[in-house]
């Protein structure tokens, strides 16, 4: 499973998706992050066939508020994810649509944002956001791992050693 | 009877872009009555960041000012302060400078002129529609981009906002094996730029030449990256230590970014255009002669060609890339040595988007104590101002959606150092209709 982390540190709110992948490394867990272009997001997830994206949005929601979207089964509303690297995540994927690069699996996270000036202060308001989110992609890769497990031992058992040592295997 | 109708559009942009601009025109009648370009360019306080801090510093600070272009940040901030310092760089690192700008033209030029400004010509809201019915192009933009990005990885050690160039040289310098393994990439892109000038070419152009004053770096012998004399068509012809006194900027009350003039006469343009007339001898014959065979020969005052010249920079830029592989030999050092001194120092370097300006002074422990910087898109805003004070009345009969993607489309042809241009703009039109 590939997770990207989009965003700008440096742009306030527009930073939680970095903040998730730093927290999912901290859990020993593999996070890219992604500050680039559109044409780089789909060169970056090029040859994944789980992809799991988290960015910030405007939609109108309760700051904090997180949703997730299919991409490969919901056009994505690309006056939601907004960027401020040019042309977005939601352009990402919707170009990768259309060219037929899009990942077999393709889940995006997102985080209501509100304040994307210069400095590095997320609102308080996307904190409880942002663990949501890291416990639902701690959640998607247990499950993963423990697919895995299953299809090769035929049973569940714990998830690999320092993976995600608190999450037992559902 | 006389009576007024005043009519206002405004086109909502996404809530995050990177820089935020909006235009105002007022039109009575075909008379175009008030013109703003508002652009916010936050940048600019990396001069005050800059203060305080030590110059090997600086490259790596400017570098986030731009996601687009921190290699022309970075080349402007290390030979400026190289100069204030009097260090002389190596051959090698001189080439793999000119290298790592080929890198940056790459994927700034491929990713506007397809990305961007290609949509306008076609008739497409963006990339994604285009890419419906041209997949191909699309797909050899993200091919082209990704190329571009290679370079720029290898010397600068990350694609984006990168960290190896340093005052002196690199950090780190590649091997002749490391930049031989670019070579096919390079050759395969020489060959889709070349295909890029002729499809642009292909493209219509609305008819619009201004008598711009065209101001680029000049060397004696080569299409300038990083070094020369600033020089324009009205007879400028000066070392970069004395821009600030030929140049001004002015503040607006509209716009927090600053207006740049000559001193003494108006607005002038910085970017492809006024490097590729001004520079058109210095291109390698074989690139000159693909300008010509599409009938693109200096002057071009039509800004809507640039989207052919910058065509013509990328097919410069990878035969330059190539260029630089085959004649580099690794330095015996990465980067010169580099002693602290008190010193003044200026450079200009040719961002995708024309001139960027850096000047530091120093202490003698190496502390910046002043820093100045104007970006291209800062240099041209007035410009784009006055191109659309004498574009808009020949809007007027349209309907105003046409008009308001034609005025985008003007500003997208001076590919403004807002990376999302297509969505940068908010416009307001005031029209003002007079009827008897």
């Amino acid at each position: 499973m590939l997770i990207i982390g989009c965003g700008n540190r440096q742009r306030s709110d527009d930073g939680a998706g970095i903040v998730v992948a730093e927290k999912l490394r901290e859990l020993g867990i593999k996070a890219d992050t992604f500050a680039g272009q559109l044409a780089d997001l789909i060169e970056a997830w090029t040859g994944a066939d789980d992809v799991i994206v988290v960015d910030v949005v405007v939609t109108g929601a309760p700051v904090g508020t997180v949703q997730t979207w299919d991409a490969r089964q919901a056009l994505i509303s690309r006056k939601a994810p907004a960027s401020t690297h040019g042309l977005g995540v939601a352009e990402a994927i919707e170009l990768a649509r259309v060219l037929a690069r899009l990942p077999a699996r393709l889940q995006v996270y997102v985080i209501e944002g509100q304040r994307f000036e210069h400095g590095a202060k997320i609102s308080p308001e996307l904190h409880s956001g942002i663990e949501e989110v890291v416990h639902r992609i701690v959640d998607a890769v247990s499950a993963t791992v423990c697919a895995t497990y299953k299809q090769d031992t035929k049973e569940c058992g714990t998830p690999r050693p320092g993976l995600v040592e608190k999450k037992a295997c559902r | 009877m006389t009576g007024r109708a005043t009519k206002t559009i405004r086109v909502n942009t996404l809530a995050r872009v990177e820089g935020e601009g909006s235009l105002y025109i007022k039109l009575v009648g075909e008379r175009v009555a008030d013109v703003k370009l508002k652009i916010y360019e936050p940048p600019r306080f990396f001069e005050a960041f800059l203060r305080g801090r030590h110059f090997s510093e600086a490259p790596d600070i400017t570098a986030r000012i731009c996601g687009i272009c921190p290699i022309a940040y970075q080349m402007s901030a290390v030979h400026a302060i190289e100069r204030a310092l009097g260090i002389q760089i190596t051959p090698a690192v001189r080439l793999l400078r000119r290298l790592f700008y080929c890198g940056e033209w790459i994927e700034s030029h491929t990713l506007h002129v397809y990305m961007l400004h290609a949509p306008d010509f076609l008739g497409y809201a963006d990339a994604i529609a285009m890419a419906k019915d041209h997949r191909a192009v699309v797909e050899k933009a993200l091919r082209l981009k990704k190329i571009g990005n290679r370079i720029v990885q290898l010397l600068g050690g990350r694609e984006i906002h990168p960290i190896s160039a340093a005052v002196g040289g690199f950090y780190k310098v590649p091997t002749e094996q490391q930049l031989r393994e670019l070579v096919g990439d390079l050759e395969w892109a020489l060959e889709a730029s070349l295909e890029t000038v002729r499809w642009t070419a292909s493209l219509e152009f609305p008819n619009f030449e201004q008598d711009y004053e065209f101001v680029a770096l000049c060397h004696e012998r080569e299409y300038p990256f990083n070094e020369g004399r600033l020089v324009s068509n009205r007879g400028l012809d000066i070392d970069t230590a004395e821009y600030e006194d030929h140049f001004v900027e002015l503040h607006v009350k509209h716009s927090n970014a600053l207006h740049s003039v000559v001193r003494g006469r108006d607005s002038y343009l910085v970017g492809p255009l006024a490097r590729f007339n001004l520079n058109f001898d210095k291109l390698p014959e074989t690139v000159q002669r693909v300008a010509i065979d599409v009938g693109l020969r200096p002057p071009v005052k039509n800004i809507f060609r640039s989207i052919v010249v910058r065509a013509v920079e990328l097919v410069f830029a990878c035969a330059e890339a190539l260029r630089a592989i085959r004649e580099y030999e690794p330095p015996a050092s990465p980067r010169a040595e580099v002693h602290n001194r008190i010193g003044v120092g200026q450079a200009i370097t040719e961002a995708p988007r024309g001139i960027l300006y850096h000047r530091y002074a120093l202490d003698e422990n190496g502390k910046i104590l002043a820093a100045k910087i104007v970006p291209p898109t800062s240099q041209n805003q007035k410009r784009i101002e006055d191109d659309l004070r004498e574009y808009a009345p020949r809007l007027v009969a349209r309907p105003i959606e046409e008009a308001t993607w034609k005025c985008e489309q003007a500003i997208r042809s001076y590919d403004p150092c807002i990376s999302c241009a297509t969505h940068f703009l908010k416009l307001s039109v005031d029209r003002e209709q007079i009827t008897d």
